[in-house]
């Protein structure tokens, strides 16, 4: 028995690699299996190779592995790009249509299906992918009902009949590749899984998720990878709250609405990646100085300009610290685990109506898209804390208006939503005085600006950063942030096996930079690795720029479009030490 | 019930004297009023430039913005709280140059708010460069040798996207002027109203004497239908958009609220934010 295994499948876009996965990868989070999945694919809708890799586990994971078990390809591409990952000994299913070959000097064993002979035998050449998965799970050895039982709830709706040609497809895939190997494959044969229900589901969703249990009823947005799955996740479910989602003419619209709601008392929020979040910079200037809130999705992609589009990068950092011109106080959040991106929503949305600043909450590419298991959510940790908003105000004496801006000890002032009687006040762009109205003199500016960027001194989010420091003085104290904390730990497990001594810090709270919790860590390891998918090191740059030991801080810094992978962080790191 | 003084506050509008804008503020007080609303009720929403002060010059809600981003958030707040009557202001500048983007969108998704436009053919608050409402041939500080570019005309634009209330006034027409925004906000869906409000200060070719001259009021347009789209497009053509009063209405279509899939008729700024644990177990089931 095994704990864990790799699989990968490969075709062009367009082809059914999607669903394949979806539909094995469903099935064995029903079983009960930890899954880490990562999408290769490419800006192109069809044609192009694409390929989906999941890794299957009895434990948690929360990393891509450096190889590969299994490999599905539709067509010879596929094999060739990525045999390569294939450990020795893997296997090969392939498609027997385009007479597949194993590149010479490479020892897979070859499992040539008829995948398309046979869905086009039950009707529809479309039945690929059931056929394969089907031959997937066979190999595997793994219960057929629970199989069934995914089939029956993705094609429930279309009727017995298309449900019984989808079982049929993917028995008869199982029965063929059993045949030729002879029964399920010894070495493939997993563990039992932990037995605890989890949720299978990408960060984007679970961020949409998070928006909706947090009383988001307004979303604004412009369609962009790889943010898009949000408002699309929300349109399917806001109206059956009362809220909708208005796909805007660009990102300033969809930013600039988003305000306006958030204004008039509705939590409300946009999504973009890079040059969306260009577009939206002088509005996120506009919160800051109305102190409106607005919660603001940045997931990252490959930049700059339009860069790698479909690819990822942890590369916008510095964009989002310092956007906007002027100066204004901001929160960046960093989710790095897909409950994070569950739970970090509300805490956004709390965040923001409690300082009255806008938040933007930074995820990446894989973490955005890359489906993976999750911990049950509980709802208990649902709370909104709408800050200091008030209202049944007393009338308002003539001439006088609500002092939306009053000048208070924390500087975060009372807020109320138009259409309070007793609240009317103006808000604007240009500096204004505690009622809102422009005001120019230089001691009001004074008091205004430092009202605003003092409201966020010693801001702690829940876990600014997570710290696993078994180490009194480590050799290395590695650092990351987002999606590439799993793959830090799996390197950490081999350099520690070598007693090479490593702690581990998650950073979550971006800006303002949680200097305090951060330092004393810093101060007691031999040297401070920053590992971030971008060229010049931003994450470093912050730790140097608020904590500083800059002369003991190494950078290792991936920018081709891939994620880090074990092997990779591990032979990095130990050049380090 | 209100009155129009009680939609003034105390701040004195830093507008030239003489500037048109006056009487657009005004019209909007005396509108309110009429149709009975109540300060609380009123929210103006306004963009960067001379105009875009107005809010500040109403006692009412009001959101002074950023430079021609006036709709999107006024659209966002009518969303917010579809009890509020939302009115959206700037210049020409503002709404038909670098806001022009919103202004088409923002007339295609018909959000039941109320839009006026400023228009004095000119950047009143940079102090006196070409705006695309400028004459071809205009002499500005940003064109020495005049306009080159074609004059724009949004009343015609409004209609080719799919506008369900189009008007035009005068700011020296102060009786047309308010009337012309009381229909606009009981009109359901997005009303656009164009007023040329001369600059006195920059815009020495547009004046008010120059308006008087070259504008024909609907009102003495024989037989004219403003629930005739062919007609108010030719009307608008003929006259090179020098036409005021309403140009049309469609009182067919629906607002863009009263068409979303589960909007409710109680602001969504008032409903409860939480979700119960029934629907968050059905939300999570999905990923199981
Ligand atoms: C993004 C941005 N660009 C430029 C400006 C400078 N600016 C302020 S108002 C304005 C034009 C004003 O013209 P208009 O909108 O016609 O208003 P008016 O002053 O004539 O009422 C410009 C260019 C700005 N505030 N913001
Ligand atoms: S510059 Fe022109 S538009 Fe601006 S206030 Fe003066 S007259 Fe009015
Ligand atoms: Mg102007």
């Amino acid at each position: 028995m095994i704990s864990q295994l790799s699989w990968k499948i490969g075709g062009q876009q367009g082809e059914g690699v999607e669903s394949t996965d979806r539909i094995f990868s469903t099935a064995l989070n029903r079983l009960g299996y930890y899954l880490y999945g990562y999408r290769h694919f490419s800006s192109r809708i069809k044609g192009g190779h694409t390929n989906n890799k999941i890794r299957i586990s009895t434990k948690p994971i929360r990393a891509i592995s450096d190889d590969l078990d299994i490999l599905v390809a539709f067509d010879q591409e596929s094999i060739d790009l990525n045999v390569h990952e294939l450990r020795s000994g893997g296997v090969i299913v392939a498609d027997a249509k385009f007479n597949p070959v194993v590149p010479e000097g490479n020892d897979a064993r070859l499992f040539a299906v008829p995948i398309t002979a046979i869905a086009e035998e039950l009707g529809a050449s479309l039945m690929k992918n059931m056929v394969a998965s089907g031959a997937s799970w066979g190999l595997l050895g793994l219960p057929l009902e629970v199989f069934n039982q995914a089939l029956e709830e993705e094609f429930g709706r279309k009727g017995p009949a298309v449900v019984e040609k989808n079982v049929e497809a993917a028995r008869r895939g199982a029965e063929f590749v059993l045949e030729q190997a002879g029964g399920p494959l010894n070495e493939f044969q997993l563990g039992p899984a932990d037995g605890k229900q989890k949720l299978f589901m990408i960060g984007n969703d679970a961020m949409g998720l998070g928006a909706l249990a947090a009383g988001c009823r307004i979303m604004a947005a412009y369609p962009i990878t790889p943010a898009s799955e949000i408002m699309e996740y929300l349109i399917k479910r806001l109206p059956k709250f009362g809220g909708t989602v208005i796909q805007t003419e660009d990102e300033i619209a969809a930013i600039t609405m988003a305000i306006g709601a958030n204004y008039g008392g509705v939590r409300a929020m946009t999504a973009s990646a890079g040059p969306g979040l260009s577009l939206k910079t002088e509005a996120i200037g506009l919160a800051g100085m109305t102190e409106t809130p607005i919660v603001i999705v940045n997931t990252q992609r490959g930049g700059p300009s339009t860069g790698l589009p479909t690819k990822q990068e942890q590369s916008d950092l510095n964009a989002m610290i310092y956007a906007t011109h002027g100066e204004i106080p901001k929160i960046v959040i960093a989710p790095s685990s897909i409950e994070e991106c569950f739970y970090d929503m509300i805490e956004a949305f709390n965040l923001t109506e409690k300082y009255q600043v806008p938040v933007i909450v930074l995820t990446d590419l894989q973490l955005s898209l890359g489906k993976q298991s999750c911990e049950m959510l509980d709802y208990e940790q649902i709370v909104i804390d709408r800050g200091k908003l008030v209202n049944d105000l007393p009338p308002l004496e003539e001439h006088k208006q609500f002092k939306r801006y009053e000048l208070t000890e924390d500087g975060i002032s009372p807020r109320v939503i138009p259409g309070e009687k007793g609240g009317l006040h103006h808000v604007t762009g240009v500096e204004h005085d505690e009622t809102g109205r422009p005001s120019e003199s230089s001691v009001n500016r004074k008091n205004m600006m430092d009202k605003r960027l003092n409201k966020l001194n010693g801001l702690h989010i829940t876990n600014a950063i997570h710290v696993d420091a078994p180490h009194e003085q480590p050799d290395l104290l590695l650092v990351g942030m987002g999606s590439t904390g799993g793959t830090i730990d799996e390197a950490r497990t081999k350099l520690e096996a070598e007693g090479i001594k490593t702690n581990h810090i998650t950073v979550r709270q971006i800006y303002p930079f949680p200097a305090d919790l951060f330092a004393p860590h810093a101060e007691r390891a031999q040297a401070i690795v920053v590992i971030e998918n971008n060229a010049t090191g931003q994450l470093a740059d912050q730790i140097k720029l608020n904590v500083g030991f800059g002369e003991k801080t190494r950078r290792i810094n991936k920018y081709d479009g891939t994620p880090f992978l074990p092997s990779e962080l591990y032979k990095q790191s130990k050049e380090l030490v | 019930m209100a009155t129009f003084k009680e939609f003034r506050n105390n701040v004195k509008p830093n507008w030239c004297p003489g500037c048109g804008d006056f009487s657009i503020q005004a019209a909007i007080q005396r509108a309110a009023a009429n149709v009975g609303l109540e300060p609380e009720q009123l929210a103006v929403v306004s963009g960067i430039g001379c105009s875009g002060r107005i809010s500040g010059y109403i006692n009412a809600y009001g959101f002074h913005s950023i430079h021609g981003r006036a709709l999107p958030i006024a659209q966002g707040l009518k969303l917010a709280n579809r009890d509020l009557t939302v009115i959206a202001s700037g210049g020409d500048g503002d709404g038909f140059a670098i806001g022009m983007g919103h202004t088409v969108h923002a007339i295609r998704r018909n959000v039941n708010i109320t839009y006026i436009v400023m228009d004095n053919q000119i950047y009143g608050l940079t102090k006196g460069q070409t705006s695309p409402r400028s004459a071809v041939g205009f002499k500005t500080k940003s064109t020495p040798e005049g306009a080159i570019e074609s004059t724009l005309s949004p009343l015609e634009i409004a209609m080719a996207s799919g506008a369900t209330f189009v008007a035009q006034s005068f700011s020296s027409d102060l009786k047309q002027l308010t009337s012309l925004i009381e229909e606009g906000i009981k009109h359901e869906g997005f009303s656009f109203i164009n007023v040329f409000s001369p600059c006195v200060t920059f815009n020495k070719i547009n004046t008010y004497d120059w308006f008087k001259e070259n504008i024909i009021n609907l009102n003495t347009v024989e037989n004219y239908d403003s629930s005739n789209r062919i007609m108010a497009m030719t009307k608008l053509m003929e006259s090179g958009g020098m036409i005021t009063g309403l140009i049309y209405q469609d009182k067919t279509r629906k607002s863009y609220e009263n068409q979303v899939v589960g909007f409710r008729p109680e602001p969504l700024a008032k409903q409860n934010l939480q979700i119960s644990p029934t629907d968050f177990e059905k939300l999570v089931a999905e990923f199981k």
